[in-house]
């Protein structure tokens, strides 16, 4: 094994699938003038691996990510020269199509070989599975059409595999943090069951995990919270020391910042209880948590530990969800918002009891609103001059959510006076159903894929 | 010592992020200084939370705090619609409940208001007189 370059340095370059593709390279950059580390890319939100399973299901070699070649294309070479390994669970449905793509990407780049590990184990695709996921969800289960059921994979088999010498890993579901704990594990040869280090490294994932909303990203307000190069913000880097703890920085020559209050908002992003933050890991807790500027865009946070981590594994099952149906029409000028509400008032009357309908007046009351439209009902008719009607609906027949569309459409001649620029889509719907499931029946593991 | 009181929205005395997951908002409010954050502590309470929410129809309101932060983690449950899975709601993660929970007015001490940071309210559009 390589000595290893003190401390471990990870950056992360995209926060979800569909982020800006230009991070990494700027995060490689400085990577690679502090000795080397680890890049991450976290790209898989709550449903996106339904999508990619039925991407999969259409191409047995599609279902990873789709913008692979553009996130990983560019800083390939440069990573594999400066010993920065790739980290992602970009695999999604098909992590081993997702490391041939690399693969290719290599060759075709005329470099060598990347020692490329795969991790697998996270769909729970058996009879055996199946039948204990039927048994945790209920009769529910029977009456669902299953896209997907993937259990969240913790940061072992990562730091296995990089121990091993890969060059990059390639996942599918495994828990946000854990692409950071993952390599921080393999640096510092941590035990197991080190449960403040592993809360500590935990927490350090989770600032980096969701990508510039670390660095100024998802934080500006005019006037109360200014962040500088906003459209070019630039991606985190985080550097964790041999307790775990870490200094949160940015990549060099970019915009944004990083500062206390960056730091917090993200540091609480999606947590419930401060205390018992809950990962495959670890149940990190930073209900003691601080933090503080050491300029230079880079922030300390300290006052995190861990414990014991939970006993069973989170599972995420996506399932047909039906049809969202969603149509608009605007209405401006005089008595533009009673025109509106009136157009709502026709679709409500006409859909009667057909199906549940929301109905929202963007430009009035839409976004704060509730689905009964008590808040819409409440609320006075304000004189708006610029209204649009939005009525939604969802239903498990198409042929049923279509009526939606056509009744809206209608409004162009049946409706208020003055009603324009009609839109609708009709859309499928994932849904998902969540449970636990004992580690036992998750068989996780890694396999170097073969360099050819 | 002045008791003179005064009235401010809570987005001059803090800062807020929301996150999601299934039918559950967390909402994080994060004082800008010590003194903002006492008054967070005092004012910003479950009760007052769940009553601004009221038209969401949360199951439940907890609240976290976080001294080291000077922050504090609200959890609403059954606040979005069922979720960004199964809400017909624009906003189905409800991202923008944080700037909902900023507008909240809360009483604060005269001169803590006269220095809190504001920007100025935009004025509707002069379209109707």
């Amino acid at each position: 094994m390589t000595a290893p370059h003190f401390p471990c340095l990870v950056g992360c370059a995209t926060g979800f699938s569909g982020d800006r593709t230009d991070g990494a390279p700027p995060v490689v950059r400085t990577l690679a003038a502090r000795g080397g580390g680890t890049l991450i890319f976290e790209t898989l939100a709550e449903r996106t691996l339904a999508l990619a399973q039925l991407a999969r299901n259409q191409d047995p070699e599609a279902g990873y990510e789709p913008l692979l070649e553009d996130l990983v294309g560019p800083v390939l070479g440069d990573c594999m020269k400066h010993g920065i390994n790739i980290v992602s669970n970009f695999g999604a449905a098909n992590p081993p199509a997702a490391a041939r793509r690399i693969a290719s990407i290599a060759a075709r780049q005329g470099l060598p070989a990347p020692r490329i590990a795969v991790i697998h184990g996270d769909a729970l695709d058996s009879p055996e599975q199946r039948a204990l996921l039927r048994e945790r969800l209920g009769a529910e289960f029977d009456r669902i059409d299953v896209i997907s059921a993937n259990a969240y994979l913790g940061a072992q088999e990562i730091a296995q595999a990089l121990r091993a010498g890969a060059q990059v890993v390639v996942a599918g579901r495994v828990a946000d943090p854990s692409l950071t704990v993952g390599p921080a594990l393999a640096h510092y040869d941590w035990s197991d069951d080190d449960w403040p280090r592993l809360g500590r490294a935990t927490m350090a994932g989770h600032l980096l995990e969701c990508g510039t909303q670390v660095t100024g990203g998802y934080f500006a307000v005019p006037g109360l919270k200014e962040v500088p190069g906003l459209h070019e913000t630039g991606f985190p880097i985080a550097q964790i020391d041999a307790d775990g703890a870490c200094v949160i920085g940015k990549a060099e020559n970019t915009g944004g910042k990083v500062d206390a209050r960056t730091v917090k908002e993200q540091l609480l992003y999606e947590v419930h209880d401060p205390a018992r933050y809950l990962t495959p890991d670890v149940v990190a807790d930073l209900s003691q948590a601080g933090v503080t500027e050491l300029g230079g865009d880079r922030v300390a946070v300290h006052g995190i530990t861990g414990h014991a981590r939970p006993r069973e594994l989170k599972v995420n099952v996506c399932y047909r969800g039906g049809w969202l149906a969603e149509a608009e029409i605007s209405y401006a000028g005089l008595q533009a918002e009673a025109r509106a509400r009136l157009a709502g008032d026709i679709v409500a009357r006409r859909i009667g009891s057909a199906m549940r309908l929301r109905i929202d007046l963007i430009g009035a009351m839409s976004i704060l609103a509730d689905d009964d439209g008590a808040l819409l009902a409440g609320v006075p008719d304000r004189h708006g001059q610029d209204v649009r009607l939005r009525v939604a609906a969802r239903h498990d027949d198409r042929a049923t959510a279509e009526r939606v569309l056509r009744e809206v459409t209608a409004l162009y001649c049946c409706g208020p006076a003055g009603g324009g620029g009609v839109r609708t889509s009709l859309r499928p719907r994932l849904a998902t159903l969540s449970c636990t499931v004992p580690r036992e029946i998750v068989a996780a593991g890694w396999t170097m894929q073969e360099s050819r | 010592m002045t008791t003179a009181t005064g009235s401010v929205p809570l987005y001059r005395l803090a800062h807020s992020r929301t996150g999601d997951k299934g039918d559950i908002s967390n909402i994080s409010l994060i004082a800008w200084d010590a003194e903002c954050y006492q008054v967070l502590l005092a004012e910003v309470t479950e009760a007052r939370v769940a009553q601004w929410f009221a038209y969401r129809k949360p199951v439940r309101v907890t609240r976290y705090v976080l001294p080291g932060l000077q922050a504090m983690n609200f959890v609403l449950e059954g606040v979005l619609d069922g979720g960004v899975n199964s809400a017909l709601n624009l906003d189905a993660h409800g991202k923008s409940l944080s700037f909902h929970l900023l507008a909240q007015q809360v009483a604060v001490p005269a001169e803590l208001a006269a220095r809190l940071p504001d920007v100025s309210a935009v004025g509707e559009a002069d379209f109707t007189s």
